[in-house]
């Protein structure tokens, strides 16, 4: 009997998440069936059997050079990453590994500058971009993103460093480890997990960054968000073409993101929640 | 000796984030301070003159930045009313135990992925479209007249666009904090006798705390500042119906080239920004120290 309650039980929130679950999905499950319909179905009222033509696919890069945009987000967020890695391992170490008095101010001071809203600082930014010649180009705009970046991945870092034992490392040096073969064989493999969680968590931000993204870019280092925004003018409302478009923006980053739930939690509430 | 180099080391080491971090917080903010006080219209960029508390005057006696103060309001309201309540609401379902878990999660967070722009036209074409979107197939296979989203409901629209993009992040957070619930408690309460309205005042609620906290602070930095989703959409209006200060201030910026006016507008706005900074910095500090 009990038994018998409990798999009822199941079977009812079974039922209820999934239905809860495909309302929430439903709009992107739309866009990736309509993007395989032809424009005149796409217009012609609900339905969610499309006649599968990748023609719209082949018309966004054919007609919009698709691949272009796609590529300036991969150059923007991949190197806007690295970079904000490279600056903030070292800092990250330092912090976790002798901290002093000052590191929390100093960690507190970093998240602080997340907090500056981006509009304040719109007006000197784009003055500064147009007089140094960097508007719509790739360099700006990756500098740009790095440093939006840098404090959630120092954070991120940090809250990951710490993890890592003090106690190993005195036990390598018992065991008469060098400074170098520390780094190499303790330090670095426990590190690796905390540094790619880091990495995949900064392109998924650094790859959705959508103000200034489209503000300080035109045509040249145009990234995806930009290239999605230029289609919200009527002319541009060829929706079989927009939602194949939409689909190829989205597909990538969706499914990191699928491989990144856990560290999401993790690095976007600053390790408060995990 | 030695503890003294590691010192001077880990300083080094800490040295680049912290200068670049540094000029990235005073160079520009100093510069919008310095703009508030001039008279710089782009247009005119030869004759740049002081202009006291000209500029602020003017922002505040816009009729326009009342609204847009309101709007923005209501957008970070709305959507937090929305998120957690939804999410704490889904969360409880998800922690239960179901068939394709993963699966269902998966589908749940998938919006967060989604980048705003495409968010946004997703629901202006294809859900909200008053001639073509599935809420107006809907509404007329009952017969009803469909809804003319944007132009009736302008700021109710994005309410509903920027809470699908982050109802899956409060409900991941949620129900991670609710699988760290003691499962012994909660049997223990259920032997007491606690349905499940008193388990969930007086036991989940009270462990969920933290978590609603952490969602509703990093929802709200994000919130101030929605724009892509504006910008796409209703472009602020119609007239200035669904302008928030961020997207005011673009405006006043990039469409009428007044710096001045503009960057008055964002020291407001870090003003504001800075209020809910300091109660996140409170929540998230002291955890630090637990």
């Amino acid at each position: 009997m009990a038994r018998n309650v409990t798999t009822r039980h199941k079977v009812t929130a079974t039922v209820a998440a999934w239905v809860v679950a495909l309302i929430i999905f439903f709009p992107i499950l739309y866009t990736l069936i309509t993007s395989l319909k032809t424009e005149p179905e796409a217009i012609a009222g609900f339905s969610l059997i499309p006649s599968g033509t990748f023609e719209n696919y082949v018309t966004v890069q054919t007609q919009r050079d698709y691949f272009k945009p796609f590529m300036n987000s991969v150059v923007l967020a991949v190197g806007s990453t690295i970079l904000a890695l490279i600056i903030a391992i070292p800092s990250a170490w330092a912090m976790a590994f002798s901290p002093t008095k000052r590191t929390k101010d100093i960690l507190m001071w970093m998240l602080s500058t997340k907090m500056m809203p981006a509009v304040a600082v719109l007006v000197p930014i784009y003055l500064m971009f147009r007089d140094f010649g960097l508007l719509d180009t790739r360099i700006g705009l990756t500098v740009m993103l790095t440093l939006i970046n840098l404090p959630i991945v120092v954070w991120m870092l940090y809250t990951y460093f710490r993890e890592i034992p003090g106690e190993i490392l005195e036990a390598a040096r018992m065991d008469g480890a060098g400074l170098w073969q520390e780094i190499v064989y303790v330090l670095t493999p426990m590190a690796v997990p905390g540094i790619a969680s880091t990495l995949l968590l900064n392109i998924i931000l650094a790859w959705n960054e959508a103000f200034w993204t489209i503000r300080l870019t035109t045509t040249n280092a145009a990234p995806l968000t930009a290239f999605i925004a230029s289609f919200s003018s009527p002319q541009g409302l060829f929706w079989a073409k927009l939602s194949a478009a939409s689909t190829m923006a989205i597909a990538p980053i969706l499914i990191l993101g699928w491989f990144s739930q856990k560290q999401l939690v993790r690095g976007l509430t600053f390790g408060a929640v995990k | 000796m030695a503890t003294q180099n590691t010192k001077t080391l880990a300083r080094l080491m800490m040295a680049p984030s912290v200068l670049l971090l540094l000029v990235w917080m005073i160079v520009p903010l100093a510069m919008t301070l310095w703009f508030s006080f001039q008279n710089y219209n782009l247009l005119n960029p030869g004759n740049v003159s002081f202009a006291g508390f000209f500029n602020y005057q003017y922002f505040y006696t816009d009729p326009a930045f009342f609204q847009s103060i309101w709007n923005t309001l209501v957008i970070v309201g709305g959507v937090l009313l929305i998120t957690v309540v939804g999410g704490i609401a889904i969360a409880l379902l998800l922690d239960q135990p179901i068939f394709g878990q993963g699966v269902v999660r998966i589908l749940v967070i998938s919006p967060f992925f989604v980048m705003p722009p495409v968010a946004a036209l997703i629901w202006k074409n294809m859900i909200m479209h008053p001639g073509y979107g599935v809420l107006a197939d809907i509404a007329k296979f009952f017969g009803l007249r469909p809804v003319d989203w944007f132009a009736q409901y302008p700021l109710f629209s994005i309410v509903i666009i920027v809470a699908w993009q982050w109802l899956p992040f409060a409900t991941l957070i949620l129900l991670t904090a609710l699988q760290s619930l003691d499962g012994e408690q909660k049997e223990a309460a259920e032997m007491d006798g606690a349905n499940f309205f008193n388990r969930f005042i007086y036991l989940v609620l009270p462990h969920l705390a933290r978590a609603i906290t952490v969602v509703i602070l990093i929802q709200t930095i994000f919130l101030l500042g929605v724009y892509a989703e504006i910008l796409v959409t209703t472009n602020g209006g119609p007239g200035y119906a669904s302008t928030n200060l961020a997207f005011l201030i673009y405006r006043t910026a990039l469409l009428g080239y007044d710096v001045g006016g503009a960057s008055a507008g964002g020291i407001i706005a870090v003003v504001l920004a800075n209020i809910v900074a300091f109660f996140l910095m409170r929540a998230v500090g002291k955890n630090l120290d637990r």
